[in-house]
């Protein structure tokens, strides 16, 4: 007797739905036989079985919505067979990483943050009035909401980048998108990253709005001279004469066992670059806000999203035109005893951070940065003034990091309050390792948050 | 269109007296410009990298009179010349390559560095094939827009091996985009010569395999230019999508004011110089057909020489920019 268990389509896919049996209890099945069809909100795939045998129970009913990856769903009598395993044939085609729904229940380190209790101090300059309806949604749905109501505010907005029309984006963030504005204004364009950037960048300066979609930030490194060089520097070089009004958007920093090439953080890279602006959200709302303030910016904007965090709900207010201003952190917690500042998907860890000191005693306050440029200097150094020490995260490497560039701003305008040397929890010194043991040694997480808070707190 | 060349032979005919004496005077323009920019280079008074556009002339005069209103022009750090044949003040443009503001970036762009939005002339890149993909969408914007334009993409010898220029040439077949592609062949990427770095050197054959059309042009002759350059603006203007005109010319002057161009014989420039200089073609042109005196061309001379004098004189009384300009323009 072998369990059949439920298979992951993707890297970082933790649940799906058992959409449809192909076999009952009885059935002798064959090497290379479909058995069932798998869904997730991305994909729909085929399981077939590798080794004979016969069904002896199916565990999971037909129709089950967010089957856990690894959980058995079915029985196979064999007779002294092997165990057996499975291949995946994919309906869809996904040469390039995939990814599936992330689940609060998931081990450890592929667990996307829970999202924060409303925060009493409001939300950062945005205001919401007290009776507005929250509701849920997932990041990558606000992302996408943000872009369909900017595409229908102004029709010289236009999207652009791999997959993000027929396919309905890679990661599914332009979904239905194609469908109401069209292939003039959801462009496919070729695997061409270098000339796709440039040629948004052209458009952008002929007065076009273009959203350009990396597919993952790793693969804009192929694009970066037409970031920087074109996108960043042109209007200064012409006086003033020529703007780039573009956003440069998608997928940033590590995923899940994708391995060194696919699993980079660039937040320090486009940050040290005058003309760009670079945003980095945690939540929802601050992605939907932020990214309706990008599209509206007259400057290039490079907007770093997350992987782990797209399939994650939050809440968002549910308000006409919802927009966030660049250039405002958010304190995401309030705190007395130490400053924690991060940005992206490292803001979840640090909240959890928090929690784990709060039942040791140490009163953490978390700012969210939300906006790596222009930096919020002011909102940083009035927190450490209060605390009087800081921690910063990043999933980046340490070096000319954002965390280097914080802890320099501290220093420089409030190194009087400080009871403690700033401390940094970055990524290793090394590039992104492959295996699970080493990949989760090299990243940031919640235990290397509370230990810094604890060094600077002399706990 | 076809692969086929075009020569000077019997195209003539269509140039009107009035066309080939404003070629003339474009062209003598760029020449004395760029002869007397060398010469502030000289002095001190221009930094940087300065690219001289001298024997290139009729590319730009002849591609700029196939142009309608509003269509755009984008090129690399040799621009000077296109500049000029677009239609920008002279001063302007002298007083950008001192560093001046009132040159036309504020003195913050330089010799590679210079836009008009009002002439549609999109830069002035000092990326090597960068330019390439920025034209395309300039011309990816006139097609959603469908507002008729054309953008004419200028790129060198040089660039035509850098890979952002195929994926462009890739990305504009496949949607049609309006856009002409002129590579400016003259013979030389910095110091290496196309024999060197090139292993097809009819670069106009560069789009055969994205199914763009490529015609082979002689860039001396202002006339073949402009004829080229009608028959490839009307194809890309009627929705056929990109085509590659490669010109066939030659730089006088070193690769920038800092090159002493020992990678070519002295011979080769001279021999040029007297048989193929596009200038001379047309001197001789209007002189033949009696639409020009002698007495004419010194008058025109003498024109462009005052307008080249006042823009030089323009650009060293013009004050540096001021201090407070360092920072503006970052950010809208």
């Amino acid at each position: 007797m072998t369990q059949i268990l439920m298979p992951a389509l993707s890297p970082t896919m933790e649940e799906g739905n058992l959409a449809k049996w192909l076999v009952k209890v009885g059935d002798k099945v064959e090497p290379g036989q479909v058995i069932a069809e798998i869904e997730t909100d991305k994909a729909t795939m085929e399981v077939e079985a590798v080794d004979e045998g016969v069904v002896s129970a199916l565990l999971v009913a037909e129709g089950a919505q967010g089957v856990r990856v690894n959980t058995p769903i079915a029985v196979l009598a064999g007779e002294g067979a092997p165990a057996p395993t499975f291949s995946l044939a994919e309906k869809v085609a996904a040469e390039r990483p995939d990814e599936g729904r992330a689940d609060k229940q998931a081990p450890d380190r592929l667990r996307a943050p829970h999202p924060p209790a409303p925060s009493p101090q409001g939300r950062g300059g945005e205001e919401i009035a007290p009776e507005t309806k929250m509701l849920k949604i997932t990041l990558r749905d606000a992302l996408r909401d943000a872009m369909a109501e900017e595409m229908r505010r102004d029709p010289d907005v236009f999207l652009m980048g791999e997959e993000v029309a027929e396919y309905q984006g890679a990661y599914k963030v332009s979904r239905e998108l194609l469908q109401e504005f069209g292939p003039a204004r959801v462009v496919d364009t070729p695997i061409t990253e270098h000339g796709f950037a440039g040629l948004g960048v052209g458009a952008a300066m002929a007065g076009l709005k273009p959203i350009v979609e990396f597919m993952t930030w790793n693969f804009a490194m192929q694009a970066i001279d037409q970031i920087i060089n074109s996108a960043a520097k042109t209007l200064y070089m012409s006086g003033g004469q020529i703007k780039s009004s573009i956003v440069f958007r998608g997928p940033n920093g590590a995923a899940s066992r994708v391995g060194a090439q696919h699993s980079q953080d660039y937040s320090s890279w486009y940050s040290h670059v005058p003309g760009l602006i670079v945003i980095a959200p945690y939540d929802a709302a601050d992605a939907k806000g932020l990214l309706k303030a990008a599209i509206r910016s007259p400057n290039p904007v490079v907007f770093l999203e997350h992987e782990m965090l797209y399939g994650v709900e939050f809440e968002i207010p549910h308000v006409a035109d919802w927009i966030v201003p660049i250039g405002k952190a958010k304190i995401r917690r309030t705190g007395s005893d130490v400053t924690i500042t991060a940005h992206s998907r490292m803001v979840g860890a640090a909240l959890k951070a928090a929690e784990q000191l709060a039942a040791e005693g140490v009163d953490a306050e978390v700012v969210d940065l939300r906006t790596l440029r222009p930096l919020d200097t002011e909102t940083i150094v009035a927190s450490v003034k209060k605390t009087n020490r800081l921690v910063t995260v990043e999933e980046g490497w340490g070096q000319s990091g954002v965390g280097a560039e914080v802890c320099a701003r501290v220093v420089s305008e409030a190194f009087d309050y400080l009871d403690a040397p700033p401390t940094r929890v970055h990524q290793v010194d090394a590039p992104l390792a492959y295996a699970a043991n080493l990949e989760a040694l090299a990243l940031p997480n919640v235990e290397k948050i509370v230990a810094a808070a604890k060094a600077v707190t002399y706990r | 269109m076809g692969q086929a060349a075009t020569r000077a032979n019997g195209a003539h005919a269509d140039a009107t007296k009035d066309e080939l004496q404003q070629f003339y005077r474009d062209m003598l323009l760029i020449r004395r410009f760029e002869e007397r920019a060398g010469q502030l280079y000289g002095m001190g008074l221009i930094g940087g990298f300065c690219h001289l556009y001298i024997g290139q002339e009729a590319v730009v005069v002849g591609m700029q009179a196939a142009l309608k209103p509003g269509d755009q022009v984008i090129t690399a750090y040799r621009d000077h010349g296109h500049m000029l044949a677009a239609g920008m003040d002279p001063n302007a443009i002298m007083a950008e390559l001192t560093g001046r503001r009132d040159g036309c970036s504020k003195g913050k762009g330089g010799s590679m560095h210079m836009f008009s939005t009002e002439k549609a002339f999109y830069g002035g890149h000092g990326i090597v094939g960068a330019q390439v993909s920025l034209g395309t969408g300039l011309a990816f914007a006139n097609r959603y827009r469908k507002d008729g334009k054309i953008c004419l993409t200028y790129f060198g010898d040089g660039a035509a091996n850098q890979g952002q220029v195929y994926e462009s040439f890739n990305m504009a077949s496949l949607w049609k985009l309006p856009v002409v592609y002129i590579v400016e062949n003259n013979q030389y990427a910095m110091g290496t010569s196309i024999q060197r770095s090139s292993s097809e050197t009819h670069l106009h054959k560069r789009g055969i395999s994205f199914n763009i059309p490529g015609e082979e042009v002689d860039g001396m002759d202002v006339v073949a230019v402009r004829e080229a350059g009608l028959r490839a603006a009307e194809h890309a203007r009627s929705g056929k999508g990109p085509v590659l005109l490669e010109l066939k010319t030659y730089r006088y002057r070193g690769h920038s004011m800092s090159d002493p161009a020992k990678y070519r014989a002295k011979e080769e420039v001279e021999d040029v110089k007297a048989k193929r200089d596009p200038i001379e073609h047309v001197k001789k042109l209007l002189l033949d057909a009696g639409h020009a005196s002698e007495e004419w061309l010194k008058d025109i001379d003498r024109e462009i020489r005052a307008v080249v004098t006042a823009s030089a004189e323009f650009a060293q009384t013009s004050p540096e920019p001021d201090a407070r300009e360092l920072m503006t323009d970052v950010y809208l």
